[in-house]
């Protein structure tokens, strides 16, 4: 079945990244466009690794901060108390709502953690051109692609909680810095998601002699 | 238009004829089993329906507090744009325009593009900006996140639940019914269908603009 597998990209077709429709690249292919729909045409996405990596590493140095700053801050008339992510995990554990800390574990320290890892081992493979079960890895990064939006509920609770308790005599919640750099992780890694290019996983079984043609 | 024409896997490239589908099937990549296309059971008719009455529950859910909260005869409504403008007005403009940008701008936009598109459409009119405008719905699609914001309001809930009463207001209710229209408005057509039947409506119209367009 593999062995009669054509691409598109080896008879000089592109299928465009809007609408679909497979045409024939003209001579010089980056100023092509989609006879369909008017998008520009693109073999594969631009600078797809390059561009994948810069994302990756940017929302790798943002998870640190994003995860030791707070990312709300409770004044009442007990005090000031700062709460980051883990914090806040720790809190429905403790007081029983066990179910909550799993959701919320898993959406705001596991999951955007877990599609960095997966995201630096897609694009590593790609890069090196390293063929290893190219099924799988599409699979993981149609997983990557799927979860990458439930990272915003911590966001989405920080800004609920912050407009909500906002009682001047009694007691105001704020986002802490934590939460700007948790949302710019989450964001910047659903772009890493977008600007990666499955297809390039299946390059070295398109082409087993190659090596390294594309740069 | 039930010729056959080649379709690329987006996801591996994998070069492909198309067939012909009955409705409600959807067309698998040979080899890496991506999805291609889909013929919808439903028709454009269906597909303003939703969106229409997403639209509506967009403006609800952006007029009327998601929940309010009330502390000893002190209360704080938290509707969307609120929510927004205080966190803004606190330092924190990024948080604001994450929320902002996710839960309305992109839904108005997506909306709003979806049902000036379609509307003409079903009686055979290609809007002027189609193109564009289809363009930008589809990448607009991907970052609707109504389930993950009613997740949020719930969490949310949970943690405010034993300090105050926590009142649910009309906001979450068209959050809830959002959360479902936008959903089915999406599921109710398939991009390459409608830029066939576009295709197909610009070909009958002008059939010299196809050949004096393509570079073959």
């Amino acid at each position: 079945m593999t062995a009669a597998i054509v691409t598109a990209a080896s008879r000089g077709f592109a299928s465009c990244h809007a609408c679909g429709l497979v045409s024939r690249l003209a001579a010089p292919a980056y100023e092509s466009r989609c006879t369909r729909c008017d998008a520009v045409l693109h073999v594969r996405k631009p600078n797809s690794i390059g561009r994948t990596w810069a994302l990756i590493i940017a929302a790798f140095v943002l998870y640190i901060p994003a995860n030791l700053l707070p990312v709300t801050i409770t004044r009442s008339p007990f005090g000031v108390q700062s709460d980051t992510i883990m914090s806040g995990v720790a809190y429905f554990w403790n007081t029983g709502s066990y179910d909550l800390a799993i959701i919320i574990f898993t959406a705001s320290i596991f999951v955007p953690l877990a599609k960095l890892l997966a995201l630096s081992l897609l694009t590593l493979l790609a890069q090196r051109h390293i063929q290893w079960d190219p099924l799988q890895c599409t699979r993981l990064y149609r997983m990557v692609e799927f979860i990458g939006k439930w990272s915003m509920l911590d966001v989405f609770v920080v800004a609920l909680l912050s407009t909500l308790v906002d009682f001047s005599t009694f007691a105001a919640i704020s986002a802490g810095p934590g939460a700007v750099a948790f949302g710019a992780v989450v964001v910047i890694t659903m772009f890493a998601a977008m600007t990666f290019d499955p297809r390039l996983l299946w390059e070295p079984a398109d082409h087993p002699g190659e090596g390294a043609a594309r740069g | 238009m039930s010729r056959t024409r080649l379709v690329a896997c987006p996801e591996c490239d994998a070069l492909q004829r198309g067939v012909p589908l009955e409705p409600g099937r959807r067309a698998h990549c040979v080899r890496c089993g991506a999805v291609l296309y889909r013929r919808p059971k439903s028709s454009l008719d269906d597909t303003l329906a939703w969106t229409l009455s997403a639209v509506a529950l967009l403006v609800i859910a952006n007029s009327f507090p998601v929940v309010s909260l009330e502390v000893q005869g002190q209360e704080t409504h938290a509707t969307l744009f609120a929510a927004a403008h205080a966190l803004h007005e606190r330092g924190m403009t990024i948080i604001a325009t994450l929320v902002f940008a996710t839960l309305i701008v992109a839904p108005a936009l997506e909306l709003g593009s979806l049902s000036y598109l379609i509307a003409p459409l079903r009686s055979g009119r290609v809007a002027p900006g189609f193109d564009r405008l289809f363009r930008l719905v589809h990448v607009l699609r991907r970052w609707q996140m109504f389930e993950v914001f009613m997740l949020g309001i719930f969490v949310s809930v949970v943690k405010l639940g034993h300090l105050a009463s926590v009142i649910p207001g009309m906001g979450l209710w068209a959050f809830f019914g959002l959360m479902f229209t936008s959903v089915a408005a999406i599921a109710s057509y398939d991009e390459k269908s409608i830029w066939d039947r576009v295709e197909a409506i610009r070909g009958n119209a002008s059939p010299r603009a196809a050949t004096t367009g393509a570079a073959r």
